[in-house]
């Protein structure tokens, strides 16, 4: 490798600067970031509301919720039947171990399903529903962005934030909390399969032991951070989506922070319903 | 970051009064729909247009000239109101742009119809859904047979009859821009604007597009405002000529006047056409 010559070699800076510019600059830069976060926020929470105003003014393209809706919905029914499942078998199996060393086995299937429909469920559920769709929302509408077929939505009358945006937060709050359900369910069920039916566990002690433990509020607090997460999840994508900008490139990076912002969010949400809900 | 503003209402209390700005009287006889006031526009840093003026009159096409980059389609999504301007205004029939907040501009726009450089087709959407989105969205109860006719007649007047299920993704450039010029007429708007309908395409075709400018104009009084690189088509569509030059117009009248203009770049412009041949 060649030598740096001594045009490219890093200059000094005054002691001074060193000292002081270079966290002053740091401090700048935080300052600059916390604008910049705070301001999306912002635009978020407005993009919402102006979501919700259109969702209620005519026209209403049913066709377009249902297509939404099943898109959400149904298209990721499998996944989360999947996951659920084994999400289900994995804490049963890790459960029996645990409580059989002090001999409490009798309460694993309380304990797979408070865990399942409480936190495993809609924070599993929106971190697979974020990953397929969620990502597949900020692609579509971030290439609408950048090939103009938003502002052609616009030329045409259409209101884009009532045609693209609204369908696809609601069928995040509709759909979201019904994957959570079956989450659950899928999950309880994996459970039995793993502590009844091949861990030899009665039946009657699974079942009757879980509707002791086990009450409508757990499952409407699921049911909650299910449409809590389902209606952050659309809103950062379709932000994210409806602001790119620059190319292929652009819509990329939209997709890459939507799915990193809604992941994030859903765990830091996660967090501050569980503690409201226990209130 | 900020795309969003522009679907919120804004107000600009420093225009002029709308009844402020001339109209119609000052241009002899013929209504003026679209006037365009001391437009101004950056992009960082970057003044692409400088303070543009132009009159658009009922009835007639308006074909914008310039080079590549001075700013054609900037100014046209500025008629349209899909970019604000920094300064100036644009009225149409008499109504400040700048002062109308996103949801009148969704009334004013239902007049207009456009067609993008890019062709920007839904991409979601087959050639028929593209062309028939506008009916269906604005004549919600209007029945499909109506509908299959209407998009039809405009597909087979572009040469389209056949590729309706395509999707835009198998189509070829040229037909994708004569889809987007379907898709803009198909609601009859009293105002098209044609951001470069012909570019790409063959010169048989461009004479089918060039024709139907003509005849929306005669059989319909549609008001047109095109942008072309094409100064044989420009100058058979054209009522009124203008040069977009350096951020303004600098050149601006019947296609006779602009043949003959002094200004050095419009000569070089035109030049290539007229003097070569
Ligand atoms: N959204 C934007 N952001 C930043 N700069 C832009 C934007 N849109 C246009 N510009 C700049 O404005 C200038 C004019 O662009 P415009 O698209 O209007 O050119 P044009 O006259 O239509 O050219 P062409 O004939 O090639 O289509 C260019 O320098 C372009 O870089
Ligand atoms: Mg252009």
């Amino acid at each position: 490798m060649a030598k740096p010559s001594a045009s490219e070699a890093p200059k000094r800076e005054p002691l001074a600067g060193v000292l002081l510019g270079g966290p002053r600059r740091s401090l700048e830069k935080l300052g600059s970031q916390t604008i910049r976060v705070v301001s999306e926020l912002g635009e978020m929470v407005s993009l919402l509301l102006f979501a919700m105003l259109w969702l209620v003014r005519p026209p209403y393209r049913l066709r377009n919720h249902l297509a939404m809706m099943e898109f959400v919905g149904v298209g990721s029914l499998f996944i989360v039947v999947l996951t659920g499942t084994f999400t289900g078998m994995v804490f049963a199996a890790q459960s029996m171990y645990a409580f059989g060393l002090f001999g409490a086995d009798a309460l694993v299937g309380p304990t797979v399903t408070l865990a399942l429909t409480r936190e495993l469920a809609p924070v599993l559920t929106g971190l697979m529903v974020t990953g397929r769709a969620g990502s597949a929302v900020a692609t579509e509408l971030g290439t609408m962005r950048v090939s103009e077929q938003i502002d052609a939505l616009k030329t045409m009358a259409v209101n884009p934030v009532q045609y693209l945006v609204a369908p696809r937060v609601l069928a995040g709050i509709v759909m979201v909390p019904i994957l959570t359900v079956v989450f659950t369910v899928v999950g309880v069920l994996g459970a039995y399969l793993v502590t009844v039916v091949w861990g030899g566990q009665a039946s009657g002690t699974f079942i009757e032991q879980t509707r002791y433990y086990v009450d409508a509020y757990d499952i409407l607090s699921g049911v909650i951070k299910g449409a809590v997460f389902g209606m952050l999840i659309f809103l950062i994508a379709c932000y994210k989506g409806y602001n790119a900008a620059g190319g292929a490139k652009g819509v990329g990076q939209a997709t890459t922070q939507a799915v990193v912002v809604a992941s994030i969010t859903i765990f830091v949400v996660d967090y501050l319903l569980t503690i409201m809900l226990l209130l | 970051m900020g795309r969003l503003e522009s679907e919120m209402p804004r107000q600009r209390p420093e225009e002029k009064d709308v009844a402020g700005h001339p109209r119609a009287a000052d241009k002899g006889s013929s209504d003026v729909i679209i006037s365009i006031r001391d437009l101004h526009k950056s992009f960082g840093g970057h003044e692409v247009l400088k303070g543009v003026n132009l009159d658009v009159e009922v009835g007639s096409t308006v074909v914008i000239l310039g080079v590549s980059g001075s700013g054609k389609s900037v100014l046209m999504k500025h008629v349209i109101g899909l970019l604000r301007p920094d300064s100036g205004d644009v009225f149409v029939d008499g109504r400040s742009l700048s002062r109308t907040d996103e949801h009148g501009l969704q009334e004013v726009r239902r007049g207009f119809g456009m067609v993008f450089q890019t062709a920007a087709l839904f991409d979601s959407m087959s050639v028929y859904g593209n062309v028939s989105f506008p009916l269906r969205e604005h004549f919600r109860k209007m029945p499909e047979s109506e509908i299959r006719e209407r998009v039809s007649e405009k597909l087979a007047i572009l040469g389209l009859s056949g590729h309706e299920d395509k999707f835009p993704g198998e189509l070829s450039g040229g037909m994708r821009k004569r889809v987007g010029l379907a898709r803009a007429v198909i609601m009859e708007p009293k105002i098209v604007l044609y951001d470069e309908p012909t570019t790409g395409l063959d010169p048989i075709t461009t004479d089918d597009v060039d024709n139907m400018i003509m005849q929306a104009r005669e059989a319909l009084q549609v008001t047109s405002v095109v942008i072309s690189h094409d100064i044989r088509s420009a100058f058979k569509v054209a009522t009124k000529l203008a040069v977009l030059y350096d951020g303004r117009i600098v050149a601006e009248g019947q296609p006779e006047e602009i043949a003959n203009h002094p200004h050095p770049h419009v000569r070089k412009f035109v030049g290539t056409h007229f003097h070569g041949s």
